[in-house]
This record gives C-alpha cells, sequence and structure tokens, in this order.
C-alpha cells in the first residue's frame, strides 16, 4: 500500500509537469520561438528591398537617428523596469508591482508615440506606405514591431488592473514574469531591427 | 489503504456529483455547465469531444474538395470541356488544393492527434483545453470565411501556392485571393494556438515513467509535426500579410513593374511549404507505425530508428524547398545544393519504409481494413517517393515542371501518403472514439475502390505529364492529343473514371459510418489486442480518460500489462483487457477535478473572421473584430478553470469549488 501512495504522489507531480518548466512558461518560450520566425521573415523582406527606394526618398534623407535611438534607448529602458516588476511580483509586494508595471507600461508608450510621431513625419517627407519597395517594407517591419509593443502595453496595463484583483486563475508572480518575457523578446527585437534599419548604411 | 486517501475536504466533481441542471442563463456572468445536449458540444473543453469536431469538421471538407475535384475530372474526361469555364476551371483547382490540405488532412490530423496524444501519453486533458477549443473554432470559422469567397464574387483562382502576377489585383481582380489571404491567417492562427498547446501536453503532461523513449510513435511524429507548424507557420504568415497589404493597402511587394522580386514570394511559400508536405504526411506515418505492429502481432521494428528518422525529416525537410523552384532561375550552386538535400531526405523516408516491411516480415499477419491501408501507404507512398527523387534531378525536373507529372507524384504522396494512413486510423480507433466497431465487409469495398481508384486516377497522370500536358490546363482538344496508346485522350478518361471510382469509394465509407452510428452492438473493450495507453480505459474513454493516472514501465505498456514471458521466452496472455479495467476502476482516483466549459474560446474565433471581412471591405468592421477579440481574451485570461457554483441552476451546493486544485488547468 505505502507502495500505491508513492505512486500516487508522482501522479500528482507529474501533472505539474514532466519537463520541470511550468506548462504557460513552456507554452510562451514556444511562441517566442514561433515569433524568431515571424521577424525572420520580415527582416528578410527587408533586408531584400531596402535599397530599392524608386521614385521614394532613400533612408538617409528620412531617418532621424538621433531622435530613434533615444527612444530606442527608452524602449531598452523599459526592460530593465520590466525586471523590477517581476522582482516585485515574486516578493508579492503589490505596490512595487503596479509601481513598475506602470512605468515599464509608459516606457513602451513613449516609444510606441516615438514611432507615431516618426511615421507621421516620413509621411510627410513623402516617404508613403506603398511609395517604394523599401517604405513597403520598412513600414511592415517596424509596423509589426509596435503593434507587438502595443500588444505588452495592454497585458502590462491589464495586469496593474489584476494586482488589485483577488479572484485570479493561476500565479499572478507567474503571469508578470510571462509578460515580462515578451517584453524582454520584444526589446531584443527592436536592436535587431534598430541595427539593421537604421546603423548599416544601404 | 492509501489509496482512496487524497485530502478532500471541499470537492466537488462536474461529472459526478454537481448538479445536473446547467444554467439555462446565456451570458458573460454564468458560465456553460451542460453535460448534454449541443450546448455540451459548442462549449466544451475537452480534447476527445473537440477531436471528433475536428474530424467531422475535416471529413465535411473533404466532400467539399472532392466534389471540387470531380467536376475538375469531369472537365477533363474529354475534348473541349463545358462543365466549367477557365475562370471556374481556375477557382476550382485552387480550391480543391487549398481545402484538401489545410481544411482536411491538416485537420484531420489535429482531430487524431488531439484525440489521441492525451490518451496515449496517459493524460487527462491538454496542456490548455480552452485555447485547444478556440483552434478548432479558429479553423472552422477560418474554413467557412475561406468558402465564402465562393458566394461573394468568386473563389481564389491563382493556384495553390498563389504565384505572383497571378495573386497581383491585375490578374485576379476579383477578393477571391484577399478571402485566401485572410482565411489562411485565421487557419494558421488556429494551427500555431495547437501546435504550441499539444508540445507542451507531450512535454510536460506525459504519465509517470512515460519517458520519451517510451512515447507512442503516433505522439512522437505527432510532437514532430507540431515543431514544424510551430516554426513553418509564421513564415507563411509574413507571406501572407505581404500579399494582404499589396492587394488592399498599395504596397508592391511582389510587383515585377515596381522593381519587386517575386521570386520572394516563392521562398516565403515554400520555406512553410515544404515542411508542409511533412505536416501533412508525418501524421499517416505515425498512425502506420501504430497499426502494423498490433496487426503483425510484433513490436515495431527499430524503434529508435522509426522516432530518429521522424526527427530527422523534420530537420532536412527545412533545407529542401527550393526544389520546388528548380525552373525559376536559381542559379547552378542553389540548384546542385537543393538537389543534393532532396536526394538526402530520402534516407530517413526510406529508413521507415524498412522498418515497416520488417516490421511485417516474420509476423502474423492480421488482414483487417485498418491493416490494409497501412499496407497499402507502404506500396503507394513509395511510388510518390520515388517519382519524387526523380525530381531532385535539377534537369529531369525542369524537363516536369508545371506538367501533369507533378500532379501525380503530389497525390501519390499525399493521397497514398496522408489520405491512405488516415483512413487506417478511422478503421483503427473507431472503435475507441465511438464505442461501435466500423464493418469490415463495407471496409473491403471501401479499400479496393479507394486503391483501385487512386492508381486510376494519378497512375495515368505520370504518362500525361511526360506525354506534356500542362498542368492546371483548362482543356483539351482532339487535334491536339496525339495518337496511339500514349494519346492525351484515353488517358484523362481513365483519370477521369478513377476518380469515380475513390468517390464511390469514400461514398462507402460515409454509409459505413452512418450504419455503424445506428448498430447496437457495442465494440469489444479491446477488438485489436492492441498494445498502447490509449486502448487501456474504455471505449468511448470516459470525460477524464483514466481512472488511475497509470505508471509506466515498457514501450507499449498496455501490451507488457497483458502479456509476461513465459520460461521459453515467449510472450503469454497473462491477463485480459477487462481484467484491467477492473483493476483500474477499483482504484479509481476518487476526486478528479476536470475544467469546465467555457464561452470564451468561441467569441475569440469569432472575433477573427470578422476582422478579416472588415479588412476587405470597410475597417471600421475590422476594429470592432479587434474589440471582440479583446473582450473575449480578457474573458478568457480572467475566467477560472472550473465553474463556480453560482453558475448552476439551481446554485450548487456541495460546497465551494474555487481555489481546488485542477487536474488540468
Amino acid at each position: 500500500m505505502a507502495d500505491l501512495a508513492v505512486h500516487k504522489e508522482a501522479d500528482h507531480n507529474a501533472h505539474a509537469s514532466s519537463s520541470g518548466i511550468s506548462n504557460v512558461k513552456l507554452g510562451m518560450w514556444l511562441f517566442l520561438g514561433s515569433e524568431c520566425l515571424l521577424f525572420g521573415g520580415l527582416i528578410s523582406t527587408y533586408m531584400l528591398y531596402r535599397g530599392r527606394v524608386g521614385q521614394g526618398p532613400t533612408p538617409a534623407q528620412v531617418f532621424d537617428i538621433p531622435f530613434t535611438s533615444v527612444s530606442s534607448f527608452v524602449l531598452l529602458m523599459s526592460s530593465l523596469t520590466m525586471v523590477l516588476a517581476v522582482s516585485s511580483a515574486t516578493k508579492k509586494d503589490d505596490r512595487g508591482t503596479t509601481l513598475w508595471l506602470t512605468v515599464t507600461a509608459l516606457l513602451g508608450a513613449t516609444f510606441v508615440g516615438g514611432q507615431v510621431y516618426e511615421f507621421t513625419a516620413f509621411k510627410s517627407e513623402g516617404l508613403g506606405f506603398g511609395t517604394s519597395l523599401f517604405s513597403s517594407s520598412f513600414y511592415t517591419l517596424t509596423g509589426f514591431h509596435g503593434v507587438h509593443v502595443t500588444v505588452g502595453i495592454i497585458m502590462l496595463m491589464a495586469m496593474v488592473g489584476i494586482i488589485q484583483r483577488s479572484e485570479f486563475p493561476g500565479s499572478k508572480a507567474e503571469t508578470i514574469e510571462m509578460i515580462g518575457l515578451y517584453w524582454h523578446f520584444v526589446d531584443i527585437v527592436w536592436i535587431v531591427i534598430f541595427t539593421l534599419i537604421y546603423l548599416i548604411p544601404v | 489503504m492509501a489509496i482512496t486517501e487524497r485530502p478532500s475536504s471541499n470537492v466537488a466533481l462536474p461529472f459526478v456529483d454537481a448538479p445536473v441542471t446547467a444554467s439555462s442563463t446565456f451570458g458573460v456572468l454564468k458560465r456553460p455547465v451542460a453535460t448534454t445536449g449541443w450546448k455540451s458540444w459548442v462549449f466544451t473543453v475537452d480534447h476527445k469531444k473537440i477531436g471528433i469536431m475536428y474530424g467531422a469538421t475535416a471529413m465535411f471538407f473533404f466532400v467539399i474538395g472532392g466534389i471540387e475535384a470531380l467536376l475538375i475530372r469531369l472537365q477533363l474526361a474529354a475534348p473541349n470541356g463545358k462543365v466549367l469555364n477557365a475562370d471556374v476551371y481556375n477557382q476550382m483547382f485552387t480550391m480543391h488544393a487549398t481545402t484538401m490540405v489545410f481544411l482536411f488532412v491538416m485537420p484531420m490530423a489535429a482531430a487524431f492527434a488531439n484525440y489521441f496524444i492525451p490518451l496515449q501519453i496517459g493524460a487527462r486533458d491538454v496542456a490548455f483545453p480552452r485555447l485547444n477549443a478556440f483552434g478548432l473554432w479558429a479553423l472552422i470559422s477560418g474554413g467557412i470565411f475561406l468558402n465564402l469567397a465562393w458566394f461573394l464574387g468568386g473563389a481564389a483562382d491563382g493556384g495553390w501556392f498563389m504565384y505572383a502576377p497571378n495573386s497581383g489585383p491585375v490578374f485576379s481582380p476579383t477578393h477571391g485571393i484577399d478571402f485566401w489571404a485572410l482565411g489562411l491567417q485565421i487557419t494558421g492562427i488556429a494551427s500555431l494556438v495547437g501546435a504550441i498547446n499539444l508540445i507542451v501536453t507531450l512535454l510536460n503532461m506525459r504519465a509517470p515513467g512515460m519517458s520519451l523513449m517510451r512515447l507512442p510513435i503516433f505522439s512522437w511524429m505527432a510532437l514532430v509535426v507540431q515543431f514544424l507548424l510551430l516554426f513553418a507557420v509564421p513564415v507563411i504568415t509574413v507571406a501572407l500579410f505581404l500579399l494582404m497589404f499589396q492587394r488592399n493597402f498599395g504596397a508592391t511587394f511582389f510587383d515585377v513593374s515596381a522593381g519587386a522580386d517575386p521570386l520572394l514570394w516563392q521562398h516565403l511559400f515554400w520555406i512553410f511549404g515544404h515542411p508542409e508536405v511533412y505536416i501533412l504526411v508525418l501524421p499517416s506515418f505515425g498512425i502506420v507505425s501504430e497499426v502494423l505492429p498490433v496487426f503483425s502481432r510484433k513490436p515495431l521494428f527499430g524503434y529508435p530508428f522509426v522516432v530518429f528518422s521522424g526527427a530527422a525529416i523534420g530537420f532536412i525537410g527545412w533545407g529542401v524547398w527550393a526544389h520546388h523552384m528548380f525552373s525559376s532561375g536559381l542559379g547552378p550552386v542553389s540548384v546542385a545544393v537543393f538537389s543534393m538535400t532532396t536526394m538526402l531526405i530520402a534516407v530517413p523516408t526510406g529508413v521507415k519504409i524498412v522498418n515497416w516491411t520488417l516490421t511485417l516480415w516474420g509476423g502474423k499477419l492480421w488482414f483487417t481494413t485498418a491493416m490494409k491501408f497501412s499496407i497499402a501507404l507502404i506500396v503507394q507512398f513509395t511510388i510518390g517517393g520515388l517519382s519524387g527523387v526523380t525530381h531532385a534531378v535539377a534537369p529531369s525536373d525542369t524537363q516536369q515542371t508545371d506538367t501533369y507529372y507533378i500532379v501525380a507524384h503530389l497525390h501519390y504522396v499525399l493521397f497514398g501518403g496522408a489520405v491512405l494512413g488516415l483512413f487506417s486510423g478511422f478503421y483503427y480507433w473507431w472503435p475507441k472514439v465511438f464505442g461501435k466497431m466500423l464493418s469490415e465487409r463495407l471496409g473491403t469495398w471501401n479499400f479496393w475502390l479507394m486503391i483501385i481508384g487512386m492508381n486510376l486516377t494519378f497512375g495515368p497522370m505520370h504518362i500525361l505529364g511526360l506525354q506534356g500536358q500542362p498542368r492546371r490546363m483548362y482543356i483539351w482538344t482532339k487535334a491536339r492529343s496525339g495518337e496511339g496508346f500514349f494519346n492525351l485522350g484515353f488517358w484523362n478518361l481513365v483519370s477521369s473514371i478513377g476518380s469515380l471510382v475513390i468517390a464511390i469509394g469514400v461514398l462507402l465509407f460515409l454509409i459505413n459510418v452512418v450504419r455503424t452510428a445506428r448498430a447496437k452492438t457495442p465494440a469489444p473493450l479491446d477488438p485489436w489486442d492492441a498494445r498502447s495507453l490509449e486502448w487501456m480505459t474504455t471505449n468511448p474513454p470516459k470525460e477524464h480518460n483514466f481512472d488511475v493516472i497509470p505508471t509506466v514501465h515498457h514501450l507499449d505498456e498496455f501490451f507488457h500489462r497483458k502479456y509476461e514471458e513465459d520460461e521459453n521466452g515467449a510472450m503469454v496472455k497473462v491477463k485480459s483487457a477487462e481484467q484491467i479495467m477492473s483493476e483500474q476502476e477499483q482504484a479509481a482516483d476518487k476526486h478528479i477535478h476536470m475544467p469546465s466549459p467555457s464561452y470564451w474560446p468561441l467569441v475569440l474565433a469569432l472575433g477573427l473572421p470578422i476582422t478579416a471581412f472588415g479588412v476587405i471591405y470597410s475597417i471600421p468592421i475590422a476594429v470592432f473584430g479587434g474589440v471582440v477579440i479583446l473582450f473575449a481574451a480578457f474573458g478568457l485570461a480572467l475566467e477560472p478553470a472550473t465553474a463556480k457554483p453560482t453558475d448552476y441552476d439551481p446554485p450548487s451546493n456541495t460546497g465551494d469549488h474555487s481555489g481546488e486544485a485542477v487536474a488540468v488547468g
């Protein structure tokens, strides 16, 4: 009977996870793996078309590298505040978590705001979405990234609301950690995109 | 008795002692708890019900795709065909392929994977049951969305790989391709969610002792397929987005006159498209690898080789895509490299064929319908594999490109590979899923008609292709059909007759299904003397799958519980399936918590086609769809795994349902 009891115990742990990584975390890592291919496709498209400006403005004519560098720096700093949010959440410090989640969301919103400004400025300089292959692939790639950041902001703000709720299925700290994984991924992708688009001359 | 002593302070079993009256209120406040009626299907999160619905959906689209195929063959049966005009013909072959690939084979493989993976690994559900339901509804809404184009100005007509410039607005001014691009994005979301869910299930939810090298082979092949989906789907998503931006928002990604490179589409499509071939065929390989040992009364020959050759196909499958593009002017280096990788991928496939053959070798063969379909797969797929190797030889491929030879090849691998394997699975697992046996007599007719039919249909296409009949030609004339034995007219007619024979075979299968549904005789518990864990439960399985989560000690665990070695080393049966089952029932876990049904997966999935409609017709509708998606995503995230007492009518009084550990969540 004792033997059977041991098996029972094993059953229970098996449901926790056979690999030792929780279901949601493994799921998130797999999703991010898939996202790599998504951005891989978009980046490849941009690299193929970045020199094809047609009659439209060239990258050098429209890019404002100091401006984008600052907004990139803001986005990278949001990774730091995200880490602080995760760390507060693990300590069950609700006030700290709320604070750092909000700061992260604000930094992300600043970045997206910068992107909106940048797009508007480019448009007024004659770089529409369909102007040239360069413009289409530039807007598609950075637009996709911007949408990812926006989705992240929505998740962060939702979490700020949820933190106050007593009822929440699953662990809040782990959910925040998952949002963190996503957030860091989106930041890392931006480092690649920023380097390829803005720093490498055509 | 340690066995019944689990902490049981606040217990509720939705399927045992929960109130049976479900809430009659539709609304966001009360969640669905029905265990009978249509609501128990539409809002279910049970992987078995979801699997059955995947299967029914796929079967529906199989019939649609089959009718499309028959119309194509009817048009080509005689010279100057009058059945379809050129425009409709283009739509017909495009939608035939799209339907069969994305709406039949993939969902049918998903049906098997959903139903059997948890059972084969000894789990009570998948890792994310509600996402599973979302995947199903996303597939269904995507499939309907794709086909709606027929009624809204014409379906997609650029061929299933939708090359530029045919996919551009100039050559395809209707909304057909818009519906195609958006519909495939929706089914892509379904595939991606399903892939993540099933990989997590396979890696995280295995029963104790179920190491990866004890995993039943179907689950192994499904695992490889889910990884292929995980990485292939985003690539086609990019391609479809670019196409959508070109057609709807003024971009010029594939417009040569604007300086674009149409090869970009071809690369993106085939980087997805070639792994896709293995996504279609590997589940069937898995099924066959389950069926052959059972009906040969032998273990699978070289299990590790079958596993690793499957994984090798998964890896090498990423390095062969450009063999679809040999005639596009890639240059000699690329052509040479992709020729060699293509020949290389024949090796692991050959390993599988050898293993299957050696599984049969010396076995006590039992020729059931399932076994016949599996053996036929080995033969027919090998023919398709061999014509595939002729495509690896670039000069020969250049000659064959866009001829019926390609059509012959792809049907031998997809019909002879994927479809025959799925039919083998139907006959093998029908008693498990529905508790009744399909008729073997009708099954034999079904089998022979499909095999004769497929060889009559696709065999002559080799000749047609080598004689130069181009693919996608909508009409042929007597004057140009040639003379003698190899004249095109005769072989086109044979091919068309063959397609009718296949149709009759499939019809017999459907008749068989209906008759079985009406039959009263229940299937035996273990009709095939099977080997893997999914047979160690009732037919059909209970909602919670296993009364006791099994502890696994062997590959082919169920077989080893029934059979033991005698003193001569021969395997003798020591226990019947019934004995094992009654032992399990006595030791049953008393408190099993299954997740409750939910509205949100359906609502979330309905947001997708609304958004897609908006992209084509009017942006405000898309915004509305986006709001629906966001709303449903919040609902899904904030919903607890099990229903609360107040969700029942009258409210449950069996205690506090919240805050319990659930079996799966």
